[in-house]
């Protein structure tokens, strides 16, 4: 949720919070990264999912993805706050774009025997996901999918023996032949 | 042409190269070269100060002074860097734009805890507009001639250049660049036609319209305040400022109404309140400005022009938000006003203007006068009328002095007033003086003072001395952190924690013994002849003002209220019961 933007009061703050997904293309200088984190977390800003890789080495930009919620103004602000950082070359909200293609990967260890052994093979062929490792009692499985497969996927294997999971954050990109 | 040279050479022939003329710092272990390059030429002056903090300030009040001049600070790694912060927190919030160079430990040292040692880029990165911290000397050149793009363009704002030791021994190619810019940041500075024409529009058709400006009409230039001037002039509507805007607009102007906001006029915050067209021209709805936002002007059309697209739509939403430099949107504005042939409705108008007549009678800035004790408002009062034929320069320290000096010396010109407004930084007000007496040496620089705050950076006294800097040092002397005092009677009973300015030094002795010359007045009688003498005296000088111990600074806009529930000068009653508890949280 947002913070009134003000010392005062009842300031209008009844707006409905929407999540966002924001590309955001970048120098490759250090501290870029920190710049960003530190903006969001200067300014009360949620972070939900982050994601940093340079996308063009010869230019050495990085394109960083970040999934932040709130209310409209609090989204046109965090906008205007990133695009005004000297290494920001470009804000562009996906979510505002409409529905964006948005992908993740997870890493996801089962320990387990017997019947659970079984169950988490089953679960994992009927997700899609694939199998990275194999021991006598574990798998390591890998999914690509949206975050609510995702969190669906890990779920099912909570109760099949899940051990640990880690997760890439998203990566988005918007539909049609526009580029950004 | 390029040149090999050393990473401290680069430093200084970059300075040079950008034109400047004076540099604030205080040497150390981590900028030696520096030190030393700076020694071997003339062009670039040094000016030492007494604490790091002093020459962020000092540059400040330099730039400020100086219109469109970047201040430039040299101070070491660690602890010299540290104490630069809070200046740099000062210029971030007052959009001043400095570069501020830092030494570093040697690269294969960094990390390491080594002797004064920090993360300079890691603190200030929240601080700058920008920061750098650099790894190559062939980036050097190239960095130091972006930081002072950065700095100087878009919203202004502090960088910081973080240089390793071994960079500055390490040497390289240097070259000036030809364009002299940042390779990608390019700030908007031509606002939207289509939306200017709109706001023109708008402006033309207000019934009750007022001028809200602010610190982007200074920063953007000379030009911005004549071009306000000037679509004043066509309009014929009123004129308020921000703390920061002050000079922008003539203060002997007829459409003036004074400083709106918390410690703002009657008529400028009530011109607010019920206008129906407000224009902001580079101002930026602070809270000191708004009050309580759901009560803040709340019928009117709102158009605010800004260089700083953040700013817009932050805490208050406006209908036409422009995004540029005043100046080039004012240019356009009154340019299409012009070709438009636009008209105000002129009933109106006279309507309006009677309104805000009847608010100015209220005489918001009155206070009780008294034979036997000076009243502070009195003092600066004075202080104006007996300075105001020679174009001093003012600055301040934090508190109730500082309001005072906003509302009782008035400003013709802009560039003469300098404060720190969003930061309210104590101890502000000397360093500044010292930088605009650097820029401006035949001027009159009077830095007005509280007797608290004076203390927090008395140490740049020994600067002043040392660059016989005449600057004058006018102390509202109320033993008290009046404002601090001032909220604790408004808020909590009366009970004043810690506020009471307790074994204070004889500021007289103390102006002596750093080879200044003090003066004590505490008899309105014969203050004038004391600040007369403190004028024509040609060295650093303290001026010590006895003044009303519990003074209030009044009007004021209690937290937690509109701009419509101000408390006035002639409110009699318990200020205690003013603010409820739902104020009292907030600041």
């Amino acid at each position: 949720m947002s913070k009134p933007a003000t010392h005062y009061p009842n300031a209008p703050k009844s707006q409905p919070s929407k999540r966002h997904t924001l590309a955001v293309i970048v120098d490759n200088e250090p501290g870029v990264l920190a710049r960003i984190a530190g903006l969001f977390s200067g300014r009360g800003y949620n972070i939900e999912s982050l994601t940093v890789s340079e996308t063009e080495h010869e230019k050495h930009l990085s394109r960083i993805t970040v999934v932040t919620s709130g209310t409209a103004s609090v989204i046109d602000q965090i906008k205007a706050h990133l695009d005004r950082l000297v290494p920001v070359h470009r804000v562009v909200d996906l979510t505002e774009q409409g529905e964006a293609i948005e992908r993740e990967l997870a890493l996801i260890k089962v320990v387990g025997k017997g019947e659970h052994r079984v169950e988490a093979m089953r679960l994992a062929s009927a997700f899609g996901a694939r199998t990275l490792d194999a021991s006598l009692t574990s798998f390591v499985f890998e999914l690509t999918g949206s975050t609510e497969e995702i969190e669906r996927f890990i779920k099912m294997m909570t109760v099949v023996g899940l051990t640990e999971v880690s997760r890439t954050g998203i990566a988005a990109m918007s539909r049609g032949p526009e580029a950004m | 042409m390029s040149e090999m040279m050393t990473g401290a050479e680069m430093v200084v022939r970059a300075l040079q190269d950008q034109g400047v003329e004076h540099l604030f710092g205080y040497p150390g272990g981590a900028v030696l070269p520096i030190y030393d390059a700076i020694f071997q030429q003339d062009k670039v002056k040094h000016v030492l100060v007494r604490h790091e903090q002093g020459a962020v300030h000092a540059a400040e009040g330099y730039a400020r002074s100086g219109a469109g001049k970047v201040g430039c600070v040299l101070v070491t790694s660690g602890p010299g860097a540290t104490n630069a912060v809070t200046g740099l927190t000062d210029a971030l919030l007052d959009s001043i734009p400095l570069v501020v160079i830092t030494g570093q430990v040697p690269t294969h040292l960094i990390g390491s805890d080594a002797f004064q040692e920090c993360d300079t880029v890691g603190i200030t990165r929240s601080c700058t507009k920008h920061n750098y911290l650099v790894k190559s000397i062939h980036d050097l050149p190239r960095v130091l001639h972006e930081a002072f793009y950065v700095a100087a363009n878009g919203r202004p704002g502090p960088v910081v250049i973080d240089i390793p030791k071994d960079i500055q021994f390490a040497t390289g190619t240097y070259s000036r660049p030809r364009d002299n810019q940042h390779k990608t940041y390019r700030p908007v500075v031509k606002g939207d036609l289509a939306k200017i024409k709109a706001a023109v529009e708008l402006i033309a058709g207000a019934k009750k319209p007022i001028f809200y400006t602010g610190g982007g009409v200074i920063n953007s230039g000379p030009q911005a305040s004549a071009l306000l001037r000037e679509l004043a002039r066509l309009t014929g509507y009123p004129v308020t400022s921000t703390l920061m805007g002050l000079g922008a607009f003539p203060a002997a102007d007829k459409q003036w109404l004074g400083m709106l906001g918390m410690h703002g006029t009657y008529e400028a915050n009530l011109a607010m309140h019920d206008c129906d067209v407000m224009i902001n021209i580079g101002a930026r709805f602070d809270d000191r400005i708004t009050g309580r936002i759901d009560g803040f002007s709340p019928r009117s059309k709102k158009i605010h022009i800004d260089i700083d697209p953040s700013s817009i739509n932050k805490t208050v939403k406006v209908d036409i938000g422009i995004v540029g430099d005043c100046a080039h949107v004012l240019e356009d504005m009154v340019r299409i006003w012009r070709e438009t042939g636009a008209q105000t409705d002129k009933t109106a108008l006279a309507a309006w203007w009677t309104q805000i007549e009847g608010w100015r009678g209220r005489k918001s800035l009155a206070y009780k006068q008294s034979d036997t004790i000076i009243k502070p408002q009195y003092a600066i009062e004075r202080l104006y009328q007996l300075t105001k034929d020679r174009d001093p320069f003012i600055t301040t320290e934090v508190g109730q002095h500082q309001m005072w000096a906003a509302q009782h010396f008035h400003f013709q010109e802009p560039n003469r007033w300098m404060t720190s407004g969003g930061l309210g930084t104590m101890g502000y007000g000397l360093p500044a003086a010292i930088g605009v007496q650097m820029k401006n040496p035949k001027a009159l620089v009077i830095d007005i003072a509280g007797e608290a705050s004076i203390l927090m950076n008395m140490q740049e006294m020994s600067t002043a001395v040392q660059y016989r800097l005449p600057v004058k040092i006018f102390i509202l002397n109320n033993e008290y952190m009046g404002m601090v005092r001032q909220w604790q009677e408004l808020l909590h009973g009366g009970r004043y924690s810690e506020s009471y300015s307790e074994s204070l030094p004889d500021f007289v002795k103390l102006a002596e013994a750093y080879g200044g010359h003090g003066i004590r007045c505490d008899d309105p009688a014969k203050l004038d002849a004391a600040i007369m003498e403190m004028i024509e005296t040609p060295k650093p000088v303290i001026f010590d003002c006895i003044v009303a111990k519990e003074e209030n600074c009044f009007p004021m806009i209690p937290s937690g209220k509109a701009h419509n529930e101000m408390i006035l000068p002639d409110f009699e009653g318990d200020t205690g019961q003013i603010i409820d508890a739902k104020g009292k949280q907030l600041v």
